[in-house]
C-alpha cells in the first residue's frame, strides 16, 4: 500500500508498505523514533501514545494497535515532537518536570501525549484523559498536578497540526461506503478494520496474517450521526468518543458506562460498529442497545436490511452477517430516560466487563409496562434477560416484585467462571443490579463513584 | 548544601522528551539478532520429542538453540543452580524456556517461537498449597521456626485467643519496561551485555558461566530501567545469558525483549501467602502470645525464595512487642513460575499477617482499632537527638571455598555457608524482637499522635459509623496501620558498596557507583551527595551507566539499599579526593588542611579562595591524583538466620497511614476515597523523590490487595497475563484526597546525612486501605468477615456474606 501522512510536521510518503505494519514498530524499527514506548502491545498502557489530527480534531491514539494505512491523510506528532525546534519544553513537559511526575520514564511520553493532546483540546477531566495510561511508579498524583498545572497555558503552535492534503487513496482504503459495499463484494474474505483495537491484537498477539485487509477509516460517510426527535442514528465508524458526547445529555447513563468502556485512546479509535460486528460477549455497546431497542443497519452491495439489533447475535463468534455484507449503521430510539448501564470490572477505568447489565424498565401509575434487561459476560452473546423482563412486566414497581423477579436470573443466565469473575458471583451481581436499578430510581445512593470522605 | 533539597529527577527532562534511552531504545549495529523463547505449554512433564524444524525453517531464522546447544553452563539461577536456561528432559511450568530463537527481526523471533512442536509424558503438577503439603514439596528440609518466650503457653493462659486464616495473592511486577538485554560481542571472546537489571554484577557473573569466560571477560552496563521492584533482581539473566550464548555462536550482537504476555508467563512475581494465625489477648487489648504458620508458594526452582520467607517471618512483629511468639515458615516448592523479589522481599507478607491479628482482635474484643495497636507498640526511642557515631561490630567471619567456583556470592538467594557470627545478647530489660533484635529506634508512637490529628481520625471515624447507620447499599471504612521495616540485606556480606569518582581539571565531576537507577532517584541523591561534600552545584557533577568494570562485586539495588549504601561509598570516595585538595592546597599557603572548605562553588583556604575549577586544575598541576574509588559496608550487623537470632538490620524505618473507603455491598465495588500518610524518611536527602517514592509505594501496595488478582488456572497456566486481565491501580484509582508528609525525623543510627531508606516501607501503608475495606464489611453483619487479599471486588462481596452469616 502507499500511504501519505505528516510526521512532526513533515511530510512522509510510504510506498509498498504491509498493510499490518504497526504505526509503533515503524516508529521504533524503522523510523529510529523510539521515544514512543512498547509496553503492552495490546492497547492497555499507553506508553506508545500518539497525537494524531484530522479534519476532525486532534486525538490520542495507541501507536502499538495503529496500522499505517489508518494514518493516510492525517497529522500524526510523536513525543519528540512536542518541544519545540529550539527545545523549549512543552508547558505539559515543563510541569510534568517540575512537579516530579516521572520517575522510571518509561510511561512518561505516553503521558506527554495524552496530557498534550487534552491540553490541546481544552479537556480538564485528567482522570479520564489518562484513564489509559498506566503509571507503575508515582501513584498518579504528581501527574494530576502537573496536569492541572500546566492547564492553563496557552497551547504552542508547534502542536497544531493541519490534517495534510490526501491525495489518492490506495484501493483498499475506500473513500465512502459505496466504495466500501463494491470492494467487499469482490473480497468477501478481506478482514475489515475500523478502528483495530480488536484486530490489532489479532496480529500483535496471535501473530495472524490478515490478507487482504480493508480499512474503513477512509469512509466518512459512516462517521456522520443523525439525532431526530425519534431516534439517533450513527454511522458504525462513529468512535465511541463521538457516541458518548452525543448521548451524554439522552441517556446520561449510557455515557457514563461509554466513558469506562475504554481508555480516551480507546474510545477514540473504537467505533460502534466494530464493538457491534465482532460479535464479542463482552462488548459493552450491545446491552445497553438491547435495552433500547436498537435497530442495527447491514449493507451488501446495494441491498441493505435492518433488524433488531439482539436478533445479530446467533451464538457465541456466529452472528447473522453474510459474507460481504458489513454493519452501516445503528439507530436506537429517544425516549424517556430510565436507562441504566452498570458496569462489573475489577478495575473501574480501562477494564473488560465481568457483568454488564443494562435495564430500562417503564412504568405507568407504579405497574410496569415494559421492560427491556440486558447482560454482557453472562452468556456467550450479549442477550436479554427474558424471564426477569417477563416476571416484571404487569407487576407494581416495588421492592416485593422486585424480589419476587430475582429467581428468574438463574432461569435466563448460566454464567461461566474466568479470570474475571465466577459463575455465581456473576448470577449474584446481576440480580443485585436489579436491585440497585430500583433503589437508584428511588434516588438512594448507589455508586461508590458517587460518594467521597 | 544540595542534599535535603527537593530537586526534580535527574533524567526528567530525558523522560518527558524521549529522549531517555532503555535498552530496547540503544542503536544497535545494522546486523543485530534477536530472539525469542519456545515455552512449555504444561506445568509439568517429561519432554518426550522436540521437533524444531518448522522453526529452524521460518523466514528469517538464523539458528535455535536447545539445552543440548549450550556450551558452558545451563543454568541461571541467582542461588541454587536449579534453573536451567533452557529446560532439560523435564518442565516444571507453563512458560518455561524450553528453546530459543535467534532470528533477523524481533517479530521473526516471535513467529517462529511459535512454530516448535514439543510431546511430552505429562507428570503430576504441584499447584496448590495443599498439593505441595501433601507431597512435602519444599525448599529447605523443614520449615524454619523463629521463636522468643513461650507462645503456646502465652496464649493457652490467655482469656481472649483469636484464629483464623489469612490469604493472599502474589503480585506482577508489571514493570512499564519488560525485561531486556544486548549482547555486543568484542574481540577475543570478550562480551559487552547491557541489560535491565537491578544486578550487574549477577549478570556478568551468570554470563560469564554461560559463556566460559571469567568475569573479567564480561562487563555490564545498565543506564536505567523503566521499573523494576525486584523484578529485575534475578529474572533478566535469561535474556542476557541467551543473548551473550547467541552472540558467542554467531559473532553478531544479539537481542532480546520479552513481550509483555510472555513477561508475565516467564518471570516470577510476589510470592503469596496463607497464614494460619492464633494470638492470645488479655481484656485490654495487650498481646500474650501470637503463632503464625506462615506457607508460600515459592515455584518451581529456588530463586530467591529462602531470603524472602525469611523477611516474612522478621516482618511478623511489625510495630508490635511480642511477650511471645513462634513463626513458623514453610517454603513450598510448586510447579509455578518461580516467586521472586518484589518491593519488601517478604516483608508485607509478614507484616500483614500481624496486622490481620490485630484487626481481629480489636473486632472480637470491641476496642478501637488504632488504640489497640497502640497499646501494644514497642517504646519509642528516648532519644531524639543524633547519637554518637557506634564503633562497628567485627565483621563476621566467612567460609568462603576456593572450590566453589559457581557459588552465588553477590546474590541474596546464595547459600549462606559462613559460620554463624557470635550474635551478642541484648541488655537485659531491652525491647526485642522475636528474633532476639533490640528495638532502639522506634518512631511510632509519636507518629501516630501525629497523624490521627492531622487526618482527624476520630471525628472521621464517627462519620463513617454515622454513614453506616444510615446507608444500607454504599458503606464506608476507615482503618489505620503501621509500618516498621527493618533496613540492610538480611545476608550480612551483600552489606558493602564502591564506588568511582573523578574529578577532571575543568572542575566537573563524573562518577559511577554499584547501584542502578530504575526511576526511584538514586542517581540524583548520589549526585546530591556528591555535590555537598565537594560544596558545588548539581551541574558539575555527573553519574553515567552502571558498569562493572567501573565498580565491581556490587550488591543489587535492593532491599531499599540503594542510597545508604551507594551514598556512603561515593561520599568516602569524594572525601578522599577533597582531603587531598585540601593538603595540596594547605600546603601551598602554608595552612592547615583541615581548615580548607569547600562551598558555595570555591575552595576557600588560608583566607584566600578559588573556583573549584581552579583548584582542580592547581591540584592536577601539582601532580596529586582527582580520582578515587570509594568504599562502604553498614555497621553493627550480626545475624545467624538459622537460629533466628541476631541483628539482622541496621536501623528500622516508618511509616503510619490512615484509609477511608466506600464499598458497594451488592457488587462488592470499592474505592478509596481517602488517605493520610505520615512517614519516616529519616533527615530527608531528597524530600521531592521521597515524597514520590511514598505515593507511588502506597498505590502500589493498595493494588497487591485489592486488584492485582493473579488467577491460575486448573492445569498451572497464568490467565491474566497482560494489563487486559491483570489490573494495576489506574489513575483514578488513587485516593481522591492524598495527604503525605514526611516525619520531621534524623536517623538514629549514623547513615547519610542521617537520611533512611524509602523505596519500600512505604509499599506497606497500603495495608491501610485493606483494613478499611474490611472495617466497611465488617458494618455489614456480627460477624469477622475474614478478609482475604486480593479484596477484588468478587472478595468482597463473599465477605459480606461471611460478615452477615458467618463463615
Amino acid at each position: 500500500m502507499d500511504i501519505t501522512f505528516l510526521l512532526n510536521g513533515e511530510t512522509v510518503e510510504l510506498t509498498g508498505i504491509a498493510p499490518t505494519t504497526t504505526l509503533l514498530d515503524w516508529l521504533r524499527d524503522t523510523r529510529g523514533l523510539t521515544g514512543t514506548k512498547e509496553g503492552c502491545n495490546e492497547g492497555d498502557c499507553g506508553a506508545c501514545t500518539v497525537m494524531v489530527t484530522d479534519a476532525s480534531g486532534a486525538k490520542a491514539l495507541n501507536a502499538c494497535i495503529l496500522f499505517l494505512p489508518q494514518l493516510h491523510g492525517k497529522a500524526l506528532r510523536t513525543v519528540e515532537g512536542i518541544a519545540a525546534a529550539d527545545g523549549t519544553l512543552h508547558p505539559v513537559q515543563r510541569a510534568m518536570v517540575d512537579h516530579h511526575g516521572s520517575q522510571c520514564g518509561f510511561c512518561t511520553p505516553g503521558f506527554i501525549m495524552s496530557m498534550a493532546t487534552a491540553h490541546r483540546n481544552g479537556a480538564r477531566d485528567h482522570d479520564d484523559q489518562l484513564a489509559g495510561n498506566l503509571c507503575r511508579c508515582t501513584g498518579y498524583a504528581p501527574i494530576i498536578r502537573a496536569a492541572e498545572a500546566a492547564a492553563a497555558e496557552p497551547v504552542p503552535d508547534w502542536v497544531q497540526d493541519s490534517a495534510p492534503a490526501r491525495g489518492a487513496a490506495p484501493v483498499f482504503l475506500p473513500g465512502s461506503a459505496d466504495q466500501l459495499a463494491t470492494l467487499y463484494t469482490a473480497h468477501p474474505d478481506a478482514t475489515l478494520v475500523a478502528g483495530a483495537t480488536d484486530v490489532g491484537l489479532w496480529v500483535t498477539k496471535a501473530l495472524r496474517v490478515l490478507d487482504p485487509v480493508i480499512f474503513l477509516a477512509g469512509c466518512e460517510d459512516l462517521k456522520t450521526v443523525e439525532t431526530g426527535d425519534e431516534s439517533i442514528r450513527f454511522g458504525a465508524m462513529v468512535d465511541m468518543n463521538r457516541v458518548r458526547d452525543t448521548l451524554a445529555p439522552i441517556y446520561p447513563s449510557y455515557a457514563e458506562l461509554i466513558r469506562r468502556y475504554g481508555s480516551v485512546q480507546v474510545r477514540n479509535a473504537a467505533t460502534i460498529g466494530g464493538n457491534i460486528a465482532n460479535g464479542s460477549p463482552i462488548g459493552d455497546n450491545p446491552p445497553a442497545l438491547i435495552a433500547l431497542g436498537a435497530t442495527l443497519h447491514l449493507r451488501k452491495g446495494e441491498t441493505r436490511r435492518s433488524l433488531p439489533i439482539e436478533e445479530f447475535f446467533i451464538d457465541y463468534g456466529k452472528q447473522a452477517r453474510d459474507p460481504g455484507e458489513f454493519v452501516e449503521a445503528v439507530s436506537l430510539p429517544r425516549g424517556a430516560d430510565s436507562l441504566r448501564c452498570y458496569k462489573l470490572s475489577k478495575r473501574f477505568d480501562q477494564d473488560i466487563s465481568a457483568v454488564c447489565g443494562c435495564f430500562n424498565v417503564t412504568v405507568a401509575n407504579g405497574v410496569v409496562t415494559g421492560a427491556r434487561i440486558a447482560f454482557g459476560g453472562m452468556a456467550g452473546i450479549p442477550k436479554r434477560a427474558a424471564h426477569v423482563e417477563a416476571a416484571l412486566i404487569g407487576k407494581p414497581w416495588d421492592k416485593d416484585s422486585v424480589a419476587a423477579a430475582l429467581p428468574a436470573f438463574a432461569k435466563d443466565f448460566d454464567p461461566l467462571s474466568d479470570m474475571r469473575a465466577s459463575a455465581d458471583y456473576r448470577l449474584a451481581s446481576a440480580g443485585n443490579m436489579l436491585l440497585r436499578y430500583f433503589a437508584e430510581l428511588s434516588g438512594e445512593p448507589v455508586s461508590v463513584l458517587e460518594v467521597s470522605a | 548544601m544540595t542534599v535535603a533539597k527537593p530537586l526534580p529527577h535527574d533524567a526528567a527532562p530525558l523522560h518527558v522528551t524521549g529522549a531517555a534511552r532503555y535498552i530496547d531504545d540503544i542503536p544497535t549495529p545494522r546486523d543485530c539478532l534477536h530472539l525469542a523463547f519456545g515455552q512449555s505449554s504444561i506445568a509439568h512433564g517429561r519432554i518426550t520429542a522436540l521437533d524444531l524444524a518448522a522453526v529452524r525453517a521460518a523466514p528469517g531464522v538464523v539458528a535455535v538453540l536447545t539445552a543440548a546447544d549450550l556450551p558452558f553452563e545451563n543454568d541461571v539461577s541467582p542461588s541454587n543452580h536449579d534453573e536451567p536456561l533452557l529446560a532439560v528432559d523435564t518442565v516444571f511450568y507453563v512458560g518455561q524456556p524450553i528453546f530459543a530463537v535467534v532470528a533477523e527481526s524481533h517479530l521473526a523471533a516471535r513467529k517462529a517461537a511459535r512454530l516448535g512442536r514439543v510431546e511430552y509424558d505429562e507428570l503430576p503438577a504441584l499447584l496448590t498449597y495443599d498439593d505441595a503439603l501433601a507431597a512435602d514439596s519444599r525448599f529447605e528440609d523443614g520449615p524454619r521456626i523463629y521463636a522468643k518466650g513461650d507462645a503456646a503457653a502465652a496464649i493457652a493462659k490467655a482469656p481472649h485467643v483469636i484464629e483464623g486464616r489469612l490469604e493472599m495473592g502474589g503480585q506482577e511486577h508489571f514493570y512499564l519496561e519488560g525485561q531486556a538485554a544486548l549482547a555486543l560481542p568484542q574481540e577475543g571472546g570478550d562480551m559487552i551485555v547491557c541489560s535491565s537489571t537491578q544486578h550487574p554484577t549477577e549478570i556478568q557473573h551468570k554470563v560469564a558461566e554461560a559463556i566460559g569466560v571469567p568475569m573479567h571477560a564480561v562487563r555490564v552496563e545498565t543506564r536505567r530501567m523503566g521499573g523494576g521492584f525486584g523484578g529485575k533482581e534475578s529474572q533478566g539473566n535469561h535474556l542476557a545469558c541467551a543473548c551473550a550464548v547467541a552472540a558467542r555462536l554467531t559473532g553478531r550482537p544479539c537481542k532480546m525483549r520479552y513481550d509483555r504476555d510472555d513477561d508475565m508467563v516467564i518471570t516470577g512475581k510476589r510470592h503469596d501467602f496463607r497464614i494460619d494465625y492464633r494470638a492470645g489477648f488479655d481484656a485490654e487489648g495487650h498481646i500474650l502470645g501470637v503463632e503464625f504458620r506462615q506457607y508460600t508458594r515459592c515455584g518451581w526452582s529456588m530463586d530467591l525464595s529462602l531470603p524472602v520467607a525469611d523477611r516474612a517471618m522478621l516482618h511478623a512483629d511489625n510495630a508490635y512487642l511480642l511477650p511471645a511468639a513462634r513463626i513458623e515458615s514453610h517454603r513450598l516448592k510448586t510447579h509455578m513460575q518461580s516467586a521472586t523479589a518484589y518491593r519488601g522481599f517478604g516483608g508485607p507478607q509478614g507484616m500483614f499477617g500481624i496486622e490481620r491479628v490485630m484487626d481481629h482482635a480489636a473486632h472480637v474484643l470491641g476496642l478501637d482499632p488504632v488504640e489497640l495497636r497502640r497499646r501494644n507498640y514497642y517504646a519509642d526511642r528516648t532519644d531524639r537527638g543524633v547519637s554518637a557515631p557506634a564503633a562497628a561490630a567485627a565483621p563476621a567471619p566467612e567460609r568462603i571455598s576456593d572450590e566453589k567456583k559457581h557459588v552465588d556470592l553477590t546474590s541474596r538467594g546464595s547459600a549462606d555457608d559462613s559460620i554463624p557470627p557470635a550474635v551478642p545478647r541484648p541488655h537485659s530489660g531491652a525491647q526485642t524482637t522475636p528474633y532476639g533484635m533490640e528495638v532502639e529506634d522506634f518512631e511510632l508512637g509519636a507518629m501516630t499522635r501525629q497523624l490521627l490529628e492531622s487526618s482527624d481520625y476520630t471525628a472521621r471515624r464517627r462519620a463513617v459509623q454515622d454513614w453506616n447507620a444510615t446507608h444500607q447499599i454504599v458503606k464506608k471504612g476507615i482503618a489505620f496501620s503501621p509500618v516498621k521495616f527493618g533496613i540492610s540485606f538480611t545476608l550480612t556480606h551483600l552489606n558493602q558498596a564502591g564506588a568511582l569518582v573523578h574529578v577532571y581539571q575543568d572542575g566537573s565531576v563524573h562518577l559511577n557507583h554499584g547501584g542502578t537507577e530504575m526511576g526511584q532517584g538514586l542517581f540524583q541523591k548520589v549526585a546530591q551527595v556528591a555535590a555537598s561534600r565537594f560544596g558545588i552545584g548539581l551541574d558539575q557533577v555527573k553519574i553515567t551507566a552502571t558498569d562493572t568494570a567501573k565498580v565491581p562485586n556490587t550488591s543489587a539495588t535492593a532491599a531499599s539499599s540503594g542510597s545508604d549504601l551507594n551514598g556512603m561509598a561515593v561520599k568516602d570516595a569524594c572525601d578522599t579526593i577533597s582531603d587531598r585538595m585540601a593538603a595540596f592546597l594547605a600546603e601551598q599557603h602554608q595552612s592547615e588542611a583541615a581548615a580548607v572548605r569547600f562551598r558555595d562553588g570555591r575552595v576557600y583556604v588560608g583566607g584566600e579562595s578559588y573556583s573549584f575549577a581552579e583548584a582542580a586544575q592547581r591540584v592536577y598541576m601539582g601532580r596529586v591524583s582527582l580520582s578515587a574509588t570509594g568504599f562502604y559496608k553498614t555497621p553493627k550487623l550480626a545475624w545467624d538466620r538459622i537460629r533466628g537470632q541476631g541483628r539482622p538490620f541496621f536501623y528500622f524505618a516508618h511509616g503510619a497511614a490512615v484509609t477511608e473507603v466506600a464499598v458497594d455491598t451488592l457488587t462488592g465495588e470499592n474505592r478509596i476515597l481517602r488517605a493520610d500518610i505520615l512517614h519516616d524518611a529519616g533527615a530527608s536527602l531528597n524530600p521531592a523523590l521521597d515524597i514520590g517514592q511514598i505515593e507511588g509505594g502506597y498505590v502500589q501496595g493498595a493494588g497487591w490487595l485489592t486488584t492485582e488478582e493473579l488467577v491460575w488456572d486448573g492445569k498451572g497456566r497464568l490467565t491474566t497475563h497482560a494489563p487486559s486481565t491483570y489490573k494495576i491501580p489506574a489513575c483514578s484509582d488513587r485516593p481522591e484526597i492524598f495527604n503525605v508528609a514526611l516525619w520531621d525525623g534524623s536517623n538514629r543510627e549514623e547513615t547519610i546525612y542521617r537520611s533512611k531508606a524509602v523505596g519500600e516501607p512505604p509499599f506497606m501503608l497500603g495495608i491501610s486501605a485493606f483494613l478499611a475495606l474490611s472495617d466497611a464489611v465488617a458494618s455489614c453483619g456480627p460477624h469477622y468477615p475474614y478478609l482475604n487479599a486480593p479484596a477484588t471486588a468478587e472478595e468482597i462481596w463473599r465477605a459480606i456474606g461471611r460478615a452477615r452469616h458467618g463463615v
